[in-house]
């Protein structure tokens, strides 16, 4: 009796360990009484009794978290001007695949961009001109994720292979690019996602096994894993910013989860939505993340804040998103829904500012272009579409020997174009471009 | 941590099937198509039609169904509740009587109900044999309105040449299934042969149409369980021979949590109390304040200059950008943050040659060679942390860097075992020293400030006046001469 009494005070004055994370201040308290608590549990180990505490936890967590949510992220917005609504209109149609377009990535030069199909199927296109560049075809079908390496010469793509390979890309039309190919990431389920961290050397990939990894591409050696996720982990996205080290992580069991690339640890975790994540993307500034999931939403999360901050949702949206960007500014979400639509929020003030029909199948997936100006779309009907706003002709100025087409924005706030001959496509390309108002 | 209610450990109360993202849409789909029927409750009413010679049951006309979607679930567009009815449509829960092509119209045009028997949330996968029964039925019957359509005649011949040992026993079930269907209720069967059509036009569908059946493999682990799985519609039973599907792979059992797993989400959790966490008003305040500084430059939301070359088919704005010639709005950017100045290789340049006019660029250099650092393949970042090290910490380095002596240590313990992250602590205090210092120091340089305000431009047409007076004042002569004449 009296050694159990005296091995609890041991324990008890052990100094209270914390992880600690770059900038953050300890929670101040008292650290005897909480502890007290986990070391007699832990001495009681059985499943139940774990299992109660980690119960209490995360009720005190709640609660905890729940005291620092004094205002709706749209309430302060209030003072926002609002951004009246957006036409949003086709530039390019990229057609050329045979079958459902699973995924997409923009090259950093902001108009080539990699897609892959159910169909094997892997191509580079330059979607200004609409041209082809390359095409490969991967020896599974239904590749799943598909990336464009930073530097612009190559391109990781895998999916049912459980592989995610990587493949140089040349200047030679007539050289085989398949020959070249050099496989990176191994794992034990299908590939779900896969993303190169700032360079070429690294990739990080995500899978149906329920882990992501991080791998050396020149040696296909793995360089760290991440475990976590109970579940198929769908989605992964890379913080902007250029000193961080962490990514994001989403997977059917409903949960995000925000890594430390270093040490292969979860470092933050939230679970509000009702099913699968299909989608998740770092907000420009690297604070906050927004997540798209099979059950209609889109929701904010603030890292510093440490929770749901915003849900983008609607009555008459009942099928799931499959892919979420944010535009530039972090002021507009981009989602691709399974109704076959993209719907456009205003992140700040939670309301929608636009609908894009124009899909006929799923929209599968969803990126907005390295400098914001145009978004671009894949779905299951076989097509990529890059879109952007609208503007409305209004009229032919001539001045001397200049000619001025004049547009005015569907945007409120947007200054009136002008497009003057040096900057004038051929009209018959103009005419596509253009909504003409009556 | 933010969390929803339900309990996440163990195996799941409820029936995990029903949670399968399939499931879910089909549900809020039988909830509207549920209220929508119901008149007491606001619904549509659901009327027998007279035509010419007969009557048409229990039919609704498709403006009615769109009425009730803009009223009832706050759609303001007609496009939107046009498109959202043809999905219910397309997926199998109302269709319209005299079409196979599932879509929904915004006019007179009459739409049924689907039978909940036929419901897509009964996990159907009608076998082909199932769909030669039904064809060979409709060729039975002599009603002119269940005349074949040119695709499913030419199903109905595919099917009689792949099932031609067995033609004789679906023959006899189609003769079987016109007999059970002879005894109804001539309007009931009415309502019924629609009903069974729209079924198969669901998982038949018309070729160009889109077939709603299709599935996410991704998510396909986790349908079905096989019992549930509803594979005759004529009660057909399996004869063994059908192929398993090549999308159900077996699916794994839920894993149950292990004590080590709770012991885990235990420390994480306490953990997570730990953390110092800052309140939504605040987080708000500088989500907004990001978005309206970034906000001129989101081609979105701001024209930008010359023009956005997706719309004018003119790349002349990506040439500016790649040219190292920044524009005054580039280079306002700069000055947001250190992040935003370094992102932008133009103003990496300027601030390193302000750096070197100060004669501290070691700092700036340093943080470039650690980034390259974890840039590089893992062969290659021993030897290249090690060079770091020569350059710019060693004793006598010819860049040496000013650390304070606990990150010196680290980062030396660090180096016994090189990696792509040995010098992290050293690279944080370098950027926080350059934030605090240099940066600040810089925004305020004349090299910032002259192509901030564009000085140099202006300048130069100065110098340029004042280079050739002489010049300048031929060119104003002339006009000099006529304002005084």
């Amino acid at each position: 009796m009296f050694y159990l009494d005296f091995l609890i005070v041991i324990l008890c004055f052990k100094p209270f360990r914390c992880r600690s994370l770059p900038a953050q201040r300890k929670y101040m308290r008292s650290p005897l009484i909480p502890e007290m608590a986990t070391q007699e549990v832990q001495l009681n180990e059985t499943l139940a009794h774990l299992k109660t505490e980690s119960e209490t936890l995360k009720s005190k967590l709640e609660e905890e978290r729940a005291k620092l949510h004094d205002v709706e992220l749209h309430q302060v917005a209030e003072k926002v001007e609002g951004l009246g609504q957006f036409v949003m209109k086709t530039r390019r149609t990229l057609k050329g695949h045979g079958n459902k377009v699973l995924c997409m990535d923009w090259c950093k030069d902001k108009r080539r961009i990699v897609s892959s199909s159910q169909d094997g199927k892997v191509i580079v296109w330059d979607a200004f001109t609409t041209n082809k560049e390359h095409a490969v075809t991967m020896p599974c079908t239904w590749v799943m994720a598909c990336a464009y390496a930073p530097s612009g010469c190559a391109v990781a793509c895998g999916g049912l292979d459980n592989k995610c390979s990587v493949y140089p890309l040349s200047l030679d039309k007539n050289e085989n690019l398949a020959a070249k190919k050099k496989s990176v990431a191994m794992h034990t389920n299908y590939l779900s996602a896969c993303s190169f961290t700032n360079s070429d050397m690294q990739i990080l990939t995500s899978s149906g096994d329920g882990t992501c990894a991080l791998w050396d591409v020149e040696s296909g050696q793995l360089l760290q894993s991440f475990h976590g996720h109970a579940a198929d982990v769908l989605c992964l996205d890379l913080a902007p910013s250029e000193t961080g080290n962490t990514f994001v992580s989403g997977g059917c069991d409903k949960k995000a989860n925000v890594w430390d690339m270093r040490s292969g640890q979860c470092i933050q975790s939230f679970e509000t939505h009702e099913s699968d994540i299909n989608s998740v993307r770092y907000y420009p500034s690297g604070d906050a993340f927004a997540s798209g999931s099979d059950d209609a939403t889109c929701r904010l999360y603030d890292l510093r804040a440490d929770r749901e901050v915003a849900i983008y949702s609607k009555e008459s949206i009942i099928f799931g998103v499959s892919s979420v960007d944010f535009s530039l500014s972090g002021r507009l979400l981009f989602g691709g829904y399974n109704d076959y639509t993209i719907n456009v929020w205003d992140v700040l003030k939670g309301t929608r500012v636009s609908i894009l029909f124009g899909h006929e199948n799923r929209v599968s997936t969803l990126r907005v272009s390295p400098d914001g100006t145009a978004f671009s779309t894949g779905s299951w009907d076989h097509t990529l579409r890059v879109c952007d706003d609208c503007y409305f002709f209004i009229g032919i100025k001539y001045n001397q020997n200049l000619c001025t087409f004049n547009f005015t924005p569907c945007a409120p706030d947007k200054p009136p174009l002008s497009l003057t001959a040096t900057h004038l496509p051929k009209y018959s390309n103009l005419k596509k471009h253009i909504y003409r108002s009556t | 941590m933010a969390e929803g209610s339900k309990d996440q450990g163990g195996v799941g109360t409820t029936d995990p099937e029903e949670d399968s993202p399939n499931m879910i849409v089909y549900r809020k789909i039988e909830d509207i198509v549920t209220r929508i029927q119901d008149e007491k409750a606001g619904g549509v009413a659901i009327r027998t039609v007279k035509s010419f010679l007969s009557k048409i049951p229990s039919v609704v006309s498709g403006a009615d169904i769109v009425q009730w979607l803009m009223k009832n679930l706050s759609i303001e567009d007609p496009a939107e509740a046009i498109h959202l009815g043809s999905l219910v449509a397309a997926h199998g829960y109302i269709f319209p009587i005299s079409d196979h092509v599932l879509t929904l119209k915004d006019d007179g045009t009459l739409y049924r109900f689907q039978s909940p028997y036929f419901w897509p949330s009964n996990c159907w996968e009608p076998e082909n044999t199932d769909y030669a029964i039904y064809l060979c039925k409709r060729t039975m019957q002599n009603k002119a309105r269940l005349e074949l359509a040119d695709y499913e005649a030419e199903n109905l011949a595919r099917l009689q040449r792949a099932f031609a040992r067995k033609w004789e026993f679906i023959f006899m079930q189609a003769e079987a299934q016109v007999k059970i269907d002879r005894k109804k209720d001539k309007a009931e069967r009415k309502i019924l042969d629609s009903q069974e059509r729209a079924f198969w036009d669901v998982h038949r569908p018309v070729p160009g149409c889109v077939n709603t059946t299709e599935m996410d493999i991704r998510k396909c682990r986790r349908e079905k369980n096989p019992h549930r799985v509803k594979k005759s519609v004529y009660g057909v039973p399996d004869d063994g021979q059908s192929q398993p599907s090549p999308v159900h792979i077996s699916s794994q059992p839920t894993r149950k949590p292990t004590k080590e797993d709770v012991q885990k989400e235990i420390t994480f959790l306490n953990t997570q109390l730990d953390r110092h966490c800052m309140k939504v008003s605040k987080v708000a305040d500088s989500l907004m304040s990001y978005t309206e500084q970034f906000m001129e430059y989101d081609p979105f939301v701001a024209a930008i200059e010359p023009s956005n070359p997706w719309l004018s088919d003119d790349t002349a704005f990506w040439d500016l950008e790649a040219s190292r010639d920044p524009s005054q709005q580039r280079v306002k950017k700069w000055g947001f943050s250190l992040e935003e100045a370094l992102k932008d290789p133009a103003g990496r340049d300027q601030f390193l040659k302000f750096l070197e006019s100060e004669f501290s660029s070691e700092n700036l250099r340093f943080w470039l060679a650690v980034q390259d650092l974890k840039r590089r393949p893992l062969q290659e970042v021993a030897s290249r942390a090690q060079e770091i090290w020569q350059e710019f910490l060693a004793e006598g380095a010819p860049s040496s860097i000013n650390l304070d002596s606990h990150s010196y240590e680290r980062t030396s313990q660090n180096l016994k075992d090189p990696g792509r992250y040995s010098y992290e602590d050293a690279q944080e205090h370098i950027f926080k020293l350059m934030k605090s210092d240099s940066y600040a120091r810089f925004l305020r340089s004349n090299i910032y400030q002259d192509l901030l305000l564009a000085r140099k431009k202006v300048r130069n047409q100065i110098s340029q006046f004042l280079r050739h007076p002489a010049c300048i004042l031929q060119r104003w002569a002339p006009l000099m001469r006529t304002v005084s004449s």
